[in-house]
C-alpha cells in the first residue's frame, strides 16, 4: 500500500522548537489530573531532600509550552493531507517514551518534533495511515531528557 | 498597542468598547483546569438535569472573567481595576464543538458597559462603571459593577 | 405559622470561622492557562519583554486569576444547606495591589452570613463568603465575598 505524495513529502517535517517551563504548580495539577499521590510530584520540602534534590514532573510529563505549536503544528499540515488521503478520522495509537534524566521544577525544555516515517496498512475497515512522530526534549543544560515517539492513526 | 484611555475621554454615559464571547464547550474544559471548579454542573448532562439547570452551564466566575477581560482590555495598561461585581441571574449554556476547533453555529455573548460615575478622590481619576454579560437573545445574564482608576491627561502634564 | 428558619444553630457556628488557609504559588504557566482559557490575548499577561516597558515592570496575572477554587475561595468552610441543588449568585472582588508571577498568595475564606428567602422554587439560602488573599509580604492583594444560593 502505497502513501500518497503529498503525505511522502511530509515524511521528515520538523516543527519550531517549543520552550517548555517547568513550573511545581503545573506538575502538581497534573499529579492531580491523574490522581497520583506521590509526593516527589507534589511536596516541595519531601522532594528536596530525596535524592531529585526537587519536584520532578511525572513521567510523560514535560511543563507548559511558553507558546503553543509543536505537534500541534504538525498536525495542523498533516490531518488535511491525510483527509485528502482518503483518512479523515484521527486516532491516538500510542506513545514510546524513553527518559534519560529526571526534570525537575525549574527547567526549561525545548522540545522539537518531526515527522519520523508515514506508512499506510490495509485493515479490516479499509485503508489505515500510521504517522509517527518523533519528540525530543533537552534542559537548559543540553541535555537529553526524554524522547518520544508518538503514532497517529487515520483511517 | 491599544490606544491609552483617559480619564478626560470618558463621561457618564461613555460606553465602554464592547468585547464579544463565545463560550463553547472546550473553553469551559480549559476554564475547569485552569480554576479548579470541577463541579459536574458544568460538565455532566445528568447531573446539570438533576440540579434544574437543563444541561452543563457555563460557570459564573467565567463569565466574571469575561467582564475583567472588558475591563482590562478598556482601561488599558495605565488603567487600573479597584473593584469587579457581578450577579449571576441567568443560566448561559455553551456551544458543543463540531470539530477539534471548531465551534457549532449558534449563540454570541457580549460583554458591554456604561460609564456612570466619575469623580478625583485623593488624588485618582475614578470610573464607575455598569458592566454585563448580554447573551444572543440580548438579555442581561450577568450584570455587575466595576471601579477603575484612569490616568489623567491633566495630571500627566 | 411562622415557618422555621433553615438556618440551625450549627450554621450559625460556622460564621466568622476562618477556614484552612490556601496556599498559591503563582506562575506564569498557570496565569497562560488562565489568559487562555478566557481567550484574552492582553500581552500583559504573557509576554515578558512587553510587560517589561509597562507600569509593572513584567508580567502580572490577570483579575481572574483569584476568587476561583485554585486561589482557595471557600476552601475550608463548612458550607451547610439542607438543600442538594447550588448556584454561585455572584462575586464581588476588590483588587489592591498587582499579582505576579513568583507571589505566593494566601487566601482564608470565612462564611459572612446566611440568607434565607422564599423564591420561585420555594426557599432559598444565600450564603456569604468573604476572602482574603494575601501576598508573601503579608500585603492585601484582594479580597472577595462570593455568594452560593442553594435551594
Amino acid at each position: 500500500m502505497a502513501i500518497t505524495d503529498e503525505l511522502k513529502a511530509l515524511i521528515g517535517t520538523t516543527t519550531e522548537p517549543v520552550i517548555m517551563e517547568v513550573e511545581r504548580g503545573a506538575i502538581r495539577r497534573y499529579a492531580d489530573a491523574i490522581d497520583d499521590p506521590n509526593p516527589l510530584f507534589r511536596d516541595v520540602e519531601h522532594a528536596q531532600s530525596s535524592r531529585y534534590g526537587e519536584m520532578i514532573c511525572p513521567p510523560g510529563f514535560f511543563g507548559w509550552p511558553v507558546k503553543r505549536g509543536g505537534v500541534m503544528e504538525v498536525l495542523a499540515s498533516l490531518t488535511p493531507a491525510l483527509a485528502r488521503a482518503g483518512c479523515p478520522r484521527i486516532l491516538d495509537g500510542g506513545v514510546d517514551f524513553e527518559f534519560y534524566l529526571p526534570i525537575r521544577a525549574g527547567d526549561i525544555l525545548t522540545s522539537s518534533g518531526k515527522v519520523a516515517d508515514i506508512r499506510a496498512r490495509e485493515g479490516k475497515t479499509g485503508t489505515m495511515i500510521f504517522t509517527t512522530l518523533e519528540t525530543t526534549f533537552i534542559n537548559q543544560n543540553g541535555d537529553l531528557v526524554a524522547k518520544s515517539r508518538a503514532t497517529i492513526i487515520s483511517l | 498597542m491599544k490606544k491609552q484611555l483617559y480619564y478626560e475621554d470618558v463621561e457618564v454615559g461613555s460606553e465602554v468598547i464592547p468585547l464579544a464571547k463565545i463560550a463553547t464547550t472546550e473553553m469551559l474544559v480549559k476554564w475547569a483546569g485552569a480554576t479548579g471548579d470541577f463541579n459536574p454542573l458544568h460538565y455532566e448532562d445528568a447531573f446539570a438535569a438533576s440540579q434544574g439547570v437543563g444541561s452543563p452551564i457555563v460557570h459564573g466566575a467565567l463569565k466574571r472573567a469575561w467582564l475583567g477581560h472588558l475591563m482590562t482590555d478598556w482601561t488599558g495598561e495605565q488603567g487600573i481595576l479597584k473593584r469587579l461585581s457581578c450577579q449571576y441571574r441567568g443560566m448561559d449554556y455553551p456551544r458543543k464543538m463540531k470539530d477539534m476547533v471548531t465551534p457549532e453555529e449558534g449563540e454570541t455573548w457580549w460583554c458591554k458597559g456604561t460609564v456612570t460615575k466619575k469623580y478625583v478622590e485623593d488624588g485618582q481619576h475614578i470610573v464607575e462603571c455598569d458592566i454585563w454579560v448580554e447573551n444572543g437573545k440580548g438579555e442581561k445574564t450577568t450584570p455587575g459593577t466595576a471601579t477603575v482608576i484612569l490616568p489623567s491627561r491633566e495630571a500627566k502634564s | 405559622m411562622q415557618q422555621a428558619s433553615i438556618i440551625t444553630d450549627e450554621m450559625k457556628e460556622q460564621l466568622g470561622v476562618e477556614g484552612t488557609p490556601t496556599i498559591l504559588e503563582v506562575e506564569k504557566g498557570h496565569i497562560r492557562m488562565m489568559a487562555e482559557a478566557l481567550d484574552d490575548p492582553n500581552p500583559l499577561w504573557q509576554d515578558e519583554e512587553y510587560a517589561k516597558k509597562t507600569r509593572y515592570g513584567g508580567i502580572v496575572a490577570p483579575p481572574a486569576l483569584l476568587c476561583n477554587a485554585r486561589a482557595g475561595t471557600g476552601r475550608g468552610v463548612q458550607m451547610k444547606s439542607p438543600f442538594l441543588r447550588a448556584l454561585a449568585g455572584g462575586d464581588e472582588l476588590q483588587y489592591y495591589l498587582p499579582v505576579r508571577p513568583g507571589d505566593v498568595i494566601t487566601s482564608v475564606s470565612k462564611i459572612a452570613e446566611y440568607n434565607e428567602r422564599e423564591g420561585r422554587m420555594g426557599k432559598m439560602l444565600f450564603t456569604i463568603i468573604d476572602t482574603t488573599y494575601k501576598n508573601q509580604r503579608g500585603e492585601v492583594v484582594a479580597t472577595s465575598r462570593s455568594t452560593s444560593i442553594s435551594y
